[in-house]
């Protein structure tokens, strides 16, 4: 068979873009169910909550997309805390956190989509910045800067939420929380507080996951639900709670997903996640990186 | 005058049949859900599957309905055996997220399938009348009758289940699996009968689907409402018995047949959905909960 080598080159850079932005979407999914062991398939969702607020800042006071995401971090940060308080005091306290927590957070994803619908409507929206359009060109790889920027910004949140969770206190307790609640209870640490900070940092990310999300590409609210999927089996993938394994695992998503898209048609390549994460389900569960 | 009478009459068994399509599905769904405690996010996908396997048969060989929605019921029952079979020996999150995946794929699956419409639908040209047994009845009520006899036959389905050892298997499925397995029950056959079970019903109801709206596309089918209608009845009525599906299906479906005529079908699904989370937090054992502690507490007074 003949490959074209430009296709496949461009096809695999795009791919690689594409992966470190989907670290960024999965870094909070990452922390909430890889460490504190608590499935929130709403994620996407407030990551589409994250794009609509960089585009409602862009478009009417004409502020850059990832820094209104930075603004937006505290507020996120808070209602991260806020979710995870409700779902301690309704679920994990009364020790049902299976079932009813599923549905809990069911619900959220869906009242946040149709909430979006009912403000914003169906129509696609998306941003305006300076870096939205040109490219460079290396060799015969073109890199369009609308990637490229996601790319650096989402290695950036990820080294910095790496940082976080292996040198500060907070971030070792949660890695300690993950590990032993019990243990930290006895030194003294008050585990559902640690858990509570954890849940608020995985929340706060989907507000940088958002803004790039709708600087790749235009954003209408149920575009979130094609990311559940690669969310989960990103994190599956990458070994539940490993830091590095979820990057290199998204990575690798992406320039499947990207290869798939080039030769077989883009229509195809939601399918490419699931294909991941069944294969991974049934040979080895533990994940590449896991535990 | 005649007319308009009439015109009534088939509007009500339009609505009822979507109110019956829904307690097959909220039931199918507790089978697994309310009664073993594994949550299914893909019912619009075992929905779909029974859905598309009567348009497939319909372009390649017509069969009456009753024959399609075996079909639908192999379909979906193997999906359903299939997904449980890779997911369920794990923890019981990932069988969740596989089923959330399931719908994505499977919808990516049909729109790139000509043979049965792609993205671009496929039409079923539904007859007028039928002939039964020298009679000729309507078309609309020969498939208000199937999917009422369908719900009897799910409800009775769940009701034996509740009552029998497969149930009592269930149940300790739910309260601790652990020590299910140590006192010698079978749980990854008693999951599996469950995963077969549920998503066979759950193509059951979709398999008249496409002759019931004449016009089948992949957005349809697939529709949000599937999914979180069959989550959300259970959890509403309440997941123990086979009581609390039918409770939710009937108040959520027929507010939502009224509230998609008078209000806006976007409105009308936000509130199902905080119903859900309402009900999740302030009352976990949905209406048939409140009534039973109400009864108690009348009782002891």
């Amino acid at each position: 068979m003949d490959i074209s080598w430009d296709l496949l080159l461009n096809a695999i850079a795009a791919g690689l873009l594409l992966g470190a932005f989907y670290a960024a979407v999965t870094a909070g999914v990452s922390i909430s169910f890889g460490m504190l062991d608590i499935v929130n398939i709403a994620h996407p969702a407030f990551v589409i909550l994250g794009s609509y607020i960089a585009y409602f800042f862009n478009i009417n006071f004409g502020v850059d997309p990832i820094l209104v995401s930075i603004a937006a971090l505290p507020f996120f940060f808070a209602l991260g805390c806020g979710v995870y308080q409700v779902y301690y005091l309704s679920f994990e306290k009364r020790g049902q956190d299976s079932l009813r927590g599923l549905a809990f957070f069911f619900g959220l994803l869906f009242v946040t989509e149709v909430g979006l619908i009912l403000v914003f409507g169906v129509d696609y929206r998306y941003v305006e910045a300076a870096y939205i359009g040109p490219s460079i060109h290396i060799g015969i790889v073109d890199l369009p800067l609308r990637m490229l920027v996601p790319c650096l910004a989402a290695l950036a949140l990820f080294s910095g939420l790496q940082l976080f969770v292996t040198r500060t206190f907070v971030g070792r307790a949660i890695m300690a929380v993950s590990q032993d609640q019990l243990a930290l209870q006895l030194m003294a640490v008050d585990p559902i507080r640690i858990k509570r900070i954890a849940f608020g940092v995985s929340i706060a990310t989907a507000a940088v996951a958002g803004a790039l999300l709708i600087i790749i590409q235009p954003v209408e609210p149920s575009v979130g639900r094609e990311y559940i999927g690669r969310v989960f089996a990103i994190c599956v993938l990458g070994g539940l709670g490993s830091m590095p394994g979820t990057l290199i695992a998204a990575m690798l998503l992406g320039v499947v997903e990207s290869l798939t898209a080039t030769f077989y048609g883009p229509s195809w390549a939601p399918a490419v996640s699931f294909g991941f994460l069944l294969l991974t389900l049934a040979f080895r569960p533990a994940g590449l990186f896991g535990r | 005058m005649a007319f308009a009478h009439w015109v009534h009459v088939d509007y009500l068994y339009f609505a009822s049949y979507t109110i019956l399509q829904f307690i097959v599905l909220a039931t199918a769904w507790n089978i697994l859900g309310g009664y073993c405690g594994y949550v299914n996010f893909g019912s619009a996908a075992f929905f779909a599957m029974g859905a598309y396997a009567s348009v497939f048969m319909h372009k390649f060989y017509p069969l009456p309905i009753p024959l399609l929605i075996v079909i639908g019921a192999a379909v979906s029952g193997i999906a359903g055996l299939g997904m449980g079979y890779l997911t369920l020996r794990l923890r019981g999150s990932f069988f969740a997220i596989a089923t959330l995946a399931l719908a994505v794929v499977l919808q990516t699956l049909v729109v790139n399938w000509d043979f049965v419409g792609g993205s671009r639908g496929a039409y079923i040209i539904r007859p007028e009348t039928l002939e039964f047994a020298g009679f000729e009845i309507n078309y609309i009520e020969y498939l208000f009758f199937l999917m009422l006899s369908l719900a009897v036959l799910a409800l009775i389905t769940a009701r034996t289940i509740e009552r029998s050892q497969l149930g009592f298997g269930f149940a300790t499925i739910r309260d601790d699996e652990m020590a299910a397995e140590a006192t010698g029950v079978p749980t990854l056959l008693v999951k599996l009968i469950a995963t077969t079970l549920s998503g066979a019903f759950m193509g059951i109801a979709g398999t008249p689907f496409p002759y019931y709206i004449g016009y089948l596309q992949p957005s349809s089918a697939f529709g949000l409402e599937y999914a979180v209608n069959s989550i959300a009845m259970p959890m509403i009525g309440g997941t123990t018995s086979w009581i609390g599906p039918l409770v939710g299906a009937v108040l959520l479906g027929s507010a939502q047949q009224y509230a998609t005529v008078t209000i806006s079908s976007a409105v009308n699904l936000l509130i199902v959905g905080l119903m859900l989370v309402g009900f999740v937090i302030i009352a976990p054992n949905g209406i048939v909960g409140l009534v039973q502690e109400r009864l108690r507490h009348w009782r002891r007074r």
